[in-house]
Order: structure tokens, then sequence, then C-alpha cells
């Protein structure tokens, strides 16, 4: 068995590292394990709009840089590690990484989610040949020519925009009439002479050989079924929540995230969640953040207690 | 960067990768993204671990949209894994080192 730690919080994401400045500053012995490096989904970004504080939009990777730094000068550690299980102990928890276990007395789930595929014909085939999850890393592929998005929140209209600014034209798919994305950015969407919309859209297959070509289509209000020829589809459908360390451990709603209580507390003893794992956080850095500390602070009410 | 580590260019590509005597581990990368940033540990921690028995190639697809064209790369990070000049296999997105190092170890064996 290695060190036993006061707090294991599983994930350096937004929520994981806000948890961890307060858990340090509350002097508990408190390590931060994160399979990659600490930043989280939002890295994938092209900018940060909404965050209170920046009224000009900050680098997500600037803004992650300087919440490490925040938790490392509280005293909490911050470890290369992927969480494999966590299973109850004599005084805690212990998670299992791929690297050894880490025993905490109390153990933060903050893992985040991964993101949506559509579950399409052709998707898996061709995704990394046209298909793609994330335009700030591939937009660059696809200067000057046609490009696809389908979503309709924040992330799929940032992305459009982004899109934009590179391709040529820029279709954005979705299948309901109404958009969920800020109204700030529908205003920009909908002003983008590049950005062409196609609303009660689904794609039924994806096609291409060796590349992606087409997307077939079909409209969910009359049924019609048509061809888009494309050079890039970049899907952005939402999030699933990743509770694999946690299986049959704590319960889950009916789209998979953990329940947690009004603190953030899971339904074992010991063991918190925060962040868009769980069923009480929006998909947003500001609420990540506060749901971390909400956290943090169950935690450090319940380390007292015990 | 460990000596095993090159920067590859459109220019050097075929030496560097192609004429390699030792297999390469290809890392098609760029500045602006995120995710090739979260990856980047994983394959320096593979240069490391492999030394003496595989290159690591990175090749910035802004400067070297050529190389990356000629072998479909339309997602980064991709990794592509070359032996005697031939690619024989290709990982697209985030890996972690664990499965990487099952990757490159398969091939390696």
């Amino acid at each position: 068995m290695s060190e036993a730690w006061d707090v294991v919080i599983v994930g350096a994401g937004p929520a994981g590292l806000a948890a961890a400045v307060y858990a340090g500053r509350a002097r508990r012995r408190t390590v931060v394990l994160e399979k990659t490096v600490p930043g989280g989904q939002i890295l994938l970004a092209d900018r940060v709009e909404n965050f209170p504080g920046y009224p000009d939009g900050v680098e997500p990777r600037s803004l992650m840089e300087s919440f490490k730094a925040h938790v490392l000068k509280f005293g909490a550690v911050i470890e290369r590690a992927e969480a494999k299980t966590v299973r109850p102990a004599a005084s805690g928890w212990i998670v299992s990484c791929d690297r050894g276990d880490f025993a905490g007395r109390a153990v933060l789930i903050a893992t985040g989610s991964v993101y949506r595929k559509l579950g399409v014909p052709g998707e898996a085939e061709l995704a990394g040949r046209g298909v793609s999850y994330c335009a700030t890393c591939d937009g660059a592929f696809f200067r000057d020519r046609t490009v696809s998005v389908v979503g309709g929140g924040n992330n799929a209209l940032s992305e459009a925009l982004y899109l934009s600014r590179l391709a040529r034209k820029v279709i954005l798919i979705h299948r309901r009439d109404a958009f969920r994305a800020e109204r700030i950015i529908q205003e920009r969407v909908f002003t983008s002479p590049a950005i062409e919309i196609l609303r009660d859209t689904v794609i039924a297959g994806i096609e291409g050989r060796g590349r992606l070509e087409s997307l077939s289509l079909r409209n969910v209000k009359s049924g019609a079924a048509s061809a888009l020829p494309v050079d890039g589809l970049f899907i952005s459908i939402g999030t699933v929540p990743s509770t694999e360390i946690v299986r049959g451990l704590v319960e889950l709603n009916e789209w998979g995230q953990i329940k947690v209580g009004p603190s953030f507390a899971t339904s074992r003893e010991g063991l918190f969640a925060a962040g868009d794992v769980t069923d009480a956080c929006p998909p947003q850095l500001a609420t990540a953040v506060g749901s971390g500390v909400h956290a943090a602070l169950a935690v450090e009410d319940y380390l007292s207690r015990s | 960067m460990s000596s095993d580590t090159v920067t590859g260019t459109d220019a050097n590509f075929e030496a560097e990768v192609l004429q390699s005597p030792l297999p390469v581990l290809v890392d098609f990368w760029a500045a602006w993204c995120g995710p090739c940033r979260m990856i980047a540990p994983a394959v320096d921690k593979i240069a490391a671990d492999f030394k003496g028995r595989l290159k690591i190639v990175k090749v910035d697809v802004d400067q070297n949209m050529k190389a990356a064209e000629r072998y479909g790369v339309m997602s980064i990070p991709t990794l592509i894994l070359f032996k005697a000049g031939k690619a024989e296999e290709t990982v697209v997105g985030v890996l972690p080192e664990a499965r990487l190092a099952e990757i490159v170890s398969k091939h390696l064996a």
C-alpha cells in the first residue's frame, strides 16, 4: 500500500482542480489523479467567453495553467495516473491506478465526460478521415473546404463559428427547429454569411471510400431523404459521463450521471462527485468550478466529523 | 526531447522516417491542438522507455501539410508507427500512455 491521503480527487479538470484548491487550503493531504494533462475538456475549446471575470475572453490553456498553479500553491499534489477502479477499504476508499493504488479517507470523482458519438453507419470507419469531434484540433485541415457541424448546443454553434473562419462553407445540421446554445452565439451564427442551417434534420449515415465524401440526411418532419456532399463532419452532440471506475458502486441516473445530493455526496459514505460526471452540474466551466468547491466543502465537513 | 526524438518536416520525412533503420513513431501535432498537448507527455515517456529501439518524429502539421496529407491525416493528434518505411498502425486521438505502450510493444516484438 502506498501513501495514504485525506482526499483523493480523480480527474484534473475544472471541478477537480477547484476542489483541490479548497482541500489544500483546508490543509488536507490531497492528491489529484489525471490520466493525461491537467485541464480537462475545456482545453478543446477555442476560447472561453463566459467565465465571469474575463470580459475579453480567455484562452483555455492559459486559464487551466493558472488553475494548476493555484492548486500547487496550496499544497495539493497532481499525479499522472489512470484510475481503473474504486473500492472500499477499512478507513475510506482505494483508487487503483495503472501505476499503483491511492488510499484516501475521502474520494472525489471528477472524471468529467467524453464526447458523444452519433452512432450511425460509417462514423467509426471515417473517424480521422474527415469525421472529427474537435474543430479547434482539425479545422485547419479543411481550409477552403465545405464542412458540416452537427448539434444544437453551445459547443456545436461555437465550432461552426470557428470553422466559418477557415472553411469555404459550414453547414450546421440540427435535429430540432430551435437551438439550445446561448442567444448571443445563436445571433452570430444566424448572421454569418458562411454558415447555412439545416433544421429538423438528422444524419442517417456517413459515406466515403477512404475519406468522408457525403452524408445521408433525413428531414424528421417530412421524412425526405437526401445526400449532402461534404469534406468534413464535426460531431458536437453533447457528452457521455465517464463513470467506468465507479460502475456498480454508486447510483446513476437515467443519463448515466452520478446521482449526488445537494452536497455532492454519492450514495456511498466518503465518496463524493463533482463536475459534469454528476446529475447536478450543467456542462459549463463556471458550474464545474462551483460544484468542485461545493464538493470540497462537503468533503471537509465529512473529514472533520469522521 | 531525448536524442531519439527529432523534428520531422516535409523535407526530411523521407530520410528521418521512411529510410530509418529503427521503427519510427510519427506524432502529427500542432501548437493550437489541445489534445496534442494531452498526449505529449505519453509520447515523451514512450520515447524514454523505448530508447534505442524506437525513434520519435514530431511533425508540426501547420508547417508540414504535405507529410500529413500524404498519409491522410485529417485529425490530430494522429500517431503513425512506421517499420521499414511502411505505415503499420495509425492511432487517432488521445490514448493513455499504457495503451500506447502496448501498441508500440506489439510492433517491436
